[in-house]
């Protein structure tokens, strides 16, 4: 799994992977807290900017609740996902770490459940106005499943 | 990717993408650049996206497409689309996430020469009154109710609350205020977005501006505007923070279900879009209305936090020192309007994104001390260069809606900008010109450095040549607030 910025004329982009749908979600949000600059607390899990290590619990971190979505395909479901990330980071001042997922396919679509964990945040470098559905499709590569997705700032 | 031989030549400043490039496109790309700048703009994909924006239902006329067009989503920035009302659509794509992202610009009559020795106090007190940066809340706090009023009335709520003058509103586009703003279509989400950050910059390429009025090229024109050479002035740019940012969001996820259901075909998905006259349709106008109204309130507080700095730094030493209004105007925006397609006046919402009106004189949109020359359009420079004073023409009705360009639009990515420029340098740089800066983020600054931007004079020289817009004053800049 990974993440690595690429080029975009005005805005951030993202390429993000993982070995399976389920580890992309957890994985877009650690790129898009690295991409962000968001600083946790003393002691609370070591994420960004620290680029592609894992995330780790703390005695710091606390459940806060359970995230769910649902939408017609995997694409909005995970923009629904990192706008939450953003809404919690802006409002809230919390990052999550050590994501747990569950991702179902039904007749209707997709849907997500996520036990939430988060961290304090001290700072955050760069402010992220929205997650957009530009160029994002989820493909299967050789890396498992990718995609790119790009955040406007 | 398509390329300079894929358009139709219609003058040294005019092209044209035909309709019959791509099997879906319902209206022909009218592109308004040099050679020189069409050779910038190929770089990314702000063409293609052009041509997916001409697929949108509903279009008259043809999509425009400015000279400081760059890649945005859906429709690219520096472009303009027209949809017939009421059965068109209306795209929060068109729009963009920055509902009402805008320019305000107030004059004076402090020469430049008097009031060198207090721009670094003015600097300074114009970055304590007037909060940047990431994160960083308002200067006024309202309570959720108090915003559905923000929402409702823009600029005229903070008339209300001693924020403005009847001279500020009349010179700001639409008085201020969107008539059917639905603050009841703006999710609770979004308003907690925005409560905190009423009279904030944000971050980014949002800024605050001291210039000089270096340059007058129509001095009869200028005299109107209240702009005397020499003489400082000051410009605002910001928009709808969070709440705008989250009303896009809840609306481009909304509409992906409304585009299934009433069977429009989209190359790209943040091309979303509902009929003007459906329930989604209505719903995304009120909303847009409703966050456009909160920038026109945002920046009216700044300027009157401005103008207390102003007042700080100037009163008892030096006479003229009161900020005037010239405008207001916005370049993210979708409007109902007028305009004459195929020799029949028909009602369109036009979709500027990244593009400024630019009515002419005798609009009756226009305030009567406008109605003579034609509206002022504000066209800011990148960070440390030049910005222009425009005026409106009776020409850009005939060949952009009524639209002129809205800044330099950018050429390198934000990382690439980073790698190659350091903003500690870029601060340096400046300062040495005599441009003071007060910056929350380096890295920030070295993200908006003027090499990563178009040549404004080039823009700007371009839509007065294809007669869109005219000259009418050039302003240098003395002092840079930036989150």
């Amino acid at each position: 799994m990974g993440f690595e910025e690429v080029a975009h004329t005005a805005d951030w982009a993202l390429r993000v992977w993982a070995v399976d749908l389920p580890g992309l979600f957890p994985e877009a949000a650690r790129g898009m807290y690295a991409l962000a600059g968001v600083k946790p607390v003393e002691g609370a899990a070591r994420s960004a900017p620290v680029p592609q290590e894992r995330v780790s619990f703390s005695k710091n971190t606390k459940k806060i609740r359970q995230f769910t979505a649902d939408a017609p395909d995997i694409e909005s479901l995970l923009v629904a996902f990192l706008s939450e990330l953003v809404y919690v980071a802006e409002q809230e001042k919390l990052m999550y770490t050590g994501l747990v997922v569950g991702l179902f396919k039904s007749p209707e679509g997709w849907s997500l459940k996520v036990d939430l964990e988060a961290a304090p945040i001290v700072a955050i470098n760069k402010a992220i106005k929205a997650v957009t559905y530009h160029n994002l499709h989820i493909q299967q590569t050789a890396r498992g499943y990718e995609a790119e997705i790009v955040f406007d700032v | 990717m398509i390329g300079i031989h894929n358009l139709t030549k219609i003058s040294d400043h005019e092209w044209e993408i035909p309709q019959s490039f791509r099997v879906d496109m319902r209206v022909p790309v009218r592109l308004f650049a040099t050679l020189e700048l069409l050779e910038q703009i190929i770089d990314d994909q702000s063409l293609e996206q052009a041509v997916n924006t001409a697929t949108l239902p509903g279009l008259v006329g043809h999509v425009v497409v400015m000279p400081d067009i760059h890649q945005g989503y859906g429709i690219p920035i520096g472009g303009v689309a027209a949809t017939e009302f009421p059965q068109g659509v209306i795209s929060p794509g068109g729009v963009g996430y920055d509902i009402n992202c805008g320019v305000r610009l107030l004059a004076s009559d402090i020469e430049y020469e008097a009031a060198l020795p207090h721009l670094d106090a003015l600097a300074t007190l114009l970055d304590r009154n007037c909060p940047s940066g990431v994160g960083v809340e308002g200067v006024v706090r309202v309570s959720i109710p108090e915003l559905d009023q923000i929402l409702r009335e823009g600029s005229r709520w903070a008339l209300k609350n001693g924020y403005a003058s009847q001279s500020d509103l009349l010179r700001t586009e639409e008085g201020g205020c969107l008539v059917g703003a639905r603050p009841d279509k703006v999710s609770e989400r979004a308003k907690k977005r925005g409560h905190e950050q009423i009279g904030s910059v944000g971050a980014g390429n949002h800024f605050i501006e001291v210039d000089v009025v270096e340059n007058i090229f129509d001095l009869q024109t200028a005299h109107s505007f209240g702009l005397r050479q020499r003489c400082l002035a000051l410009q605002i740019h910001c928009g709808s923070r969070g709440l705008g940012h989250q009303v896009c969001t809840d609306y481009v996820q909304e509409l992906q279900a409304a585009v299934r259901r009433y069977g429009i075909e989209l190359p790209d998905r943040e091309l979303v879009c509902a009929p003007m006259d459906s329930p989604e349709g209505q719903a995304y106008l009120g909303a847009m209305r409703a966050a456009a109204n909160f920038a026109f309130a945002n920046r009216q507080i700044l300027a009157h936090s401005a103008r207390r700095a102003f007042e700080q730094v100037f009163a008892g030493k030096l006479t003229g020192w009161e900020l005037r209004q010239v405008y207001d105007i916005t370049h993210n925006m979708g409007k109902i309007e007028t305009h004459e397609v195929d020799s029949k006046q028909i009602k369109v919402c036009v979709h500027r994104k990244g593009a400024t009106r630019a009515f002419g004189p005798g609009s009756s949109d226009l305030p009567a001390e406008y109605k003579n020359t034609g509206q002022p359009v504000l066209v800011p420079g990148s960070m440390g260069t030049a910005s222009w004073v425009l005026v409106g023409t009776s020409e850009s009705m005939l060949h952009s809606f009524g639209s002129s360009c809205h800044g330099a639009g950018r050429t390198m990515s934000r990382a690439r900008a980073k790698r190659e420029m350091r903003g500690e340098e870029l601060r340096r740089e400046m300062e040495a010109r005599g441009i003071r800066v007060r910056a929350g983020s380096m890295s920030g600054l070295a993200e908006e450095a003027p090499q990563a931007y178009k040549d404004v004079d080039a823009v700007v020289e371009t839509v007065c040549v294809a007669g869109l817009a005219r000259k009418v004053a050039r302003l240098r800049p003395v002092a840079v607030v930036k989150g």
